[in-house]
């Protein structure tokens, strides 16, 4: 299980040497993320993004090689089991349930809550700016509301690995960096080993340590934010983030 | 590196186990069927071979014969009534138009079978007209015309409105571009919607020949005799009557082959079995419509409107005669009505387990096989299981029931579990098309939130799926006890004076030439049934998210 994983200084995530089909694509991560800190996958559509983290949730297991977290390895844990939150880009919450509910599915998979329980999930909300909204039901929310709700409930899940999958891709400029400061802090706080994968360079370059740079179904670059984002950053993100700057 | 071994899939999703389960159900109950023809006939083989005689092939021919002429009236008349009633996308009555014609699915064939003599039969509304018109007493529409009738009151507004459906599927733009080029009426036919009508024919022709080929109560209450036999009433008879098993044996081997054959066929031509469908009322008016062309339409409509209205009233007029308050006071009534409600409470609450078993186990089969390629054969069995149902008919399970459980012992006394379970088997085919797009809508959305989360077994029953199948499930569950109330295959083999459903009692009654009596109950099981189709509906409707 997952307590034993010490939350709050952060553990190393290690795709080793792990492969993976889809039909006739076929996919190839050999990558160390570093521990307690933001990094941004970044990469054109098909690269790959998805299915990296959807190896690293348990949404999908490789054909070969390890998902190794803190050391250990998960390839064949199911996501329930894995030290691991993640956020989607839609469809975080149950639409039939209201906002304590959903972050309260966080501790208890049967909302079977106690006092302490009732008091966390408090705090997660009032740490994401949802207080006072917790009868609400998802469709009373707005887009950024709904997506703080999924980041209130990976607060209270207090797993030391984060993955978010393009959350904000359907909000706003303005409103994405809201939400973009608002993962900042948490992870500042938390130490949590996160995973944002994103399309903007500039919220990359707003929230994130460092970067991987997928390409085909492999990595074809990782380092710094800072190298990435400077006039001599590899030259394949270059190409990438150039096309996105002349849309 | 120590990996530790996943559990077989079957045994970690409950959700599949449980499709097992109901898979397994439906198995043995058809199996066990089978199995009751395959034992009769293997201890008397001489006897089942005699059987195929001169006789048996008139009713062969005659139950392919009437379903053909069936299916060509309701499906060539329905073209030019769909037609009509596209060109006029908006009118008074048509939204009441399209609902009376929803009706016809919704009642008993027992019902319909009545309202059709209420009105064209020797003593029928009509007698006196027709003796009239025809210049000497009116025989009555027993025999092939009766049942003609009567195929084409069920299948008349079945096949307009999917018909309808096909002509609303032309894109508007198509229409549009039309009356810009000044289309008028034959090339619009011609080259919008014929080609929309062709795409849906062979699909809804398969679906009422099916219907029609395997129809018991009409042909066993307006046929009848031996010039007017179909394969199905046949096997009543042998097992009924003249008890006479081998023949029984020969008659549903080849009811089986038949309905076979012409499943086979159908899916050669692409036909689907989907015999709902949701009619958006979206006006659309681009063609201006000359106005002989607008009178002939009205004519049509008014002509489909009072065929399918016809028997409707009949039934009614003829109830309201019968002498209700004294049919409310009898007991035998109080009993059948006790019974009905009871076996088909019972029958909608098994299909609708049933159903919800395959939807999920389906769901999780192939969510399953997205990571892993495992379990297509479990998958594929779990998807035609249900369909496979309606190919086999409920007086063939029942024929293969009643004949191996005689030598078992009293055959009536395991009646109720018969009924139950074939009329539930029978229902699920259309509760599981209430409840599976509704649990597949909501698993992709909650699939991986769930995984995340660990929300697995009873608390995922509770806290997700429940809140969002309720609806869906009640639909399910008013459409199958409509189905279960109205059905007269399993209890016609089944009933006895200890064990009377509505319908049975129904029957008898005719049987006693008790016609008042037969009206007044018939209106009162057309009236439930209705009332449960409209609450399925609704249900049904009413989206909760």
């Amino acid at each position: 299980m997952t307590a034993d994983v010490p939350a709050r200084q952060g553990v190393p995530l290690h795709l080793d040497r792990t492969t993976f089909s889809y039909g006739e694509t076929s996919l190839a991560f050999d990558v160390e993320f570093p521990a307690g800190e933001i990094t941004a996958v970044m990469g054109p559509s098909g690269s790959g993004k998805s299915t990296l983290l959807n190896l690293v949730a348990g949404f999908e297991t490789p054909l070969s090689g390890n998902v190794l977290i803190d050391g250990r390895d998960f390839s064949s844990a199911s996501p329930f089991e894995r030290p691991v939150s993640m956020v989607f880009q839609e469809n975080n919450l149950f639409a039939h349930l209201d906002v304590f509910s959903n972050v309260g599915l966080g501790i208890s998979p049967s909302l079977a809550l106690t006092p302490r329980d009732h008091k966390a999930i408090a705090d997660a909300l009032a740490r994401t700016g949802l207080a006072g909204k917790e009868k609400r039901l998802p469709r009373e929310l707005s887009g950024g509301e709904r997506q703080r709700v999924a980041l209130a409930r990976a607060l209270v899940r207090d797993r030391p690995v984060l993955l978010l999958d393009e959350p904000f891709a359907s909000l706003g400029p303005a409103l994405r960096e809201d939400m973009l400061d608002l993962v900042a802090a948490v992870q500042t706080e938390r130490k949590m080993t996160t995973l944002f994968v994103t399309h903007q360079p500039e919220d990359a370059r707003h929230v994130a340590a460092h970067v991987v740079f997928l390409e085909n179904g492999t990595v074809a670059a990782a380092g710094k934010a800072r190298d990435f984002f400077s006039s001599n950053g590899p030259a394949a993100f270059r190409r990438y983030a150039g096309a996105m700057n002349e849309r | 590196m120590s990996r530790q071994p996943a559990h077989p899939v079957a045994l970690r999703d409950t959700r599949i186990v449980a499709g097992i389960a109901a898979l397994a159900f439906v198995a043995v109950l058809i199996g066990g069927a089978f199995l009751g023809l395959v034992i009769e006939s293997a201890g008397d083989f001489s006897g089942a071979a005699a059987a195929f005689d001169s006789y048996l092939f008139r009713v062969v021919r005659f139950t392919l014969w009437q379903a053909a002429l069936s299916t060509a009236l309701s499906v060539v008349s329905a073209l030019f009534v769909a037609r009509a009633l596209s060109r006029h996308p908006v009118f008074f009555g048509r939204s009441f138009i399209l609902q009376l014609f929803a009706i016809p699915l919704a009642l008993p064939a027992i019902v319909a079978a009545l309202g059709v003599l209420a009105l064209y039969g020797r003593a029928g509304y009509f007698a006196g007209l027709l003796t009239t018109v025809g210049g000497e007493n009116w025989p009555g529409v027993y025999g092939l015309s009766g049942i003609l009738v009567a195929h084409v009151f069920f299948n008349l507004p079945l096949c307009v409105r999917l018909f309808l459906e096909a002509l609303q599927t032309v894109p508007a733009d198509q229409w549009r571009l039309a009356s810009q080029l000044g289309m008028s009426t034959r090339p619009a036919f011609r080259f919008i919607e014929w080609p929309a009508l062709r795409q849906a024919l062979p699909g809804v022709a398969g679906l009422v020949f099916m219907l029609c080929i395997t129809s018991f109560t009409i042909v066993l209450i307006l046929g009848g005799g031996p010039r007017a036999t179909t394969l199905e009433v046949a096997i009543y008879q042998a097992l009924r009557f003249d008890f006479d098993p081998a023949r029984a044996v020969a008659l549903t081997l080849l009811q089986i082959l038949l309905t076979f054959a012409v499943v086979a066929l159908l899916s050669r031509l692409g036909a689907n079995t989907a015999a709902e469908s949701g009619l958006s009322v979206a006006p659309r008016r681009y063609l201006s419509i000359g106005r002989s062309e607008t009178i002939l339409n009205a004519l049509l409509v008014m002509l489909a409107l009072l065929f399918v209205g016809g028997p409707m009233m009949a039934t009614i007029a003829a109830g309201l005669q019968s002498d209700l308050a004294r049919l409310a006071g009898e007991r035998a009534v109080h009993l059948a009505v006790a019974t009905s409600a009871a076996l088909a409470l019972l029958s909608a609450l098994l299909a609708t387990i049933l159903s919800v078993s395959l939807a999920m186990a389906r769901r999780g089969l192939a969510t399953e096989r997205g990571r892993k390629n495992r379990g297509p054969l479990l998958e594929y069995l779990i998807d035609t299981g249900a369909g496979f149902v309606l190919v086999v008919p409920p007086i063939v399970i029942g024929a293969g029931w009643f004949l191996a459980l005689r030598h078992v012992g009293s055959v009536f006394a395991i009646a109720p579990v018969m009924v139950v379970a074939v009329n539930a088997i029978m229902a699920m085919p259309f509760a599981l098309r209430a409840i599976r797009p509704a649990y597949d809508a909501a698993s992709e959305r909650h699939e991986r939130l769930c995984a995340q989360l660990g929300i697995t077994g009873w608390a995922r029953l509770r806290l997700i799926d429940w809140p969002v199948l309720r609806r869906p499930l009640a639909t399910a569950f008013a459409f199958a006890m409509a189905l279960s109330l109205g059905d007269l295959g399993v209890i016609a083999l089944f009933g006895s004076d200890t064990l009377q459903t509505l319908p049975y009692l129904l029957l008898a009654r005719m049987g006693s030439y008790r016609t008042a009596d037969a009206a007044g109950l018939a209106l009162l099981l057309g009236l439930v049934c209705f009332a449960l189709i409209l609450l399925a509906d609704r249900l049904g409707k009413e989206r909760s998210l």
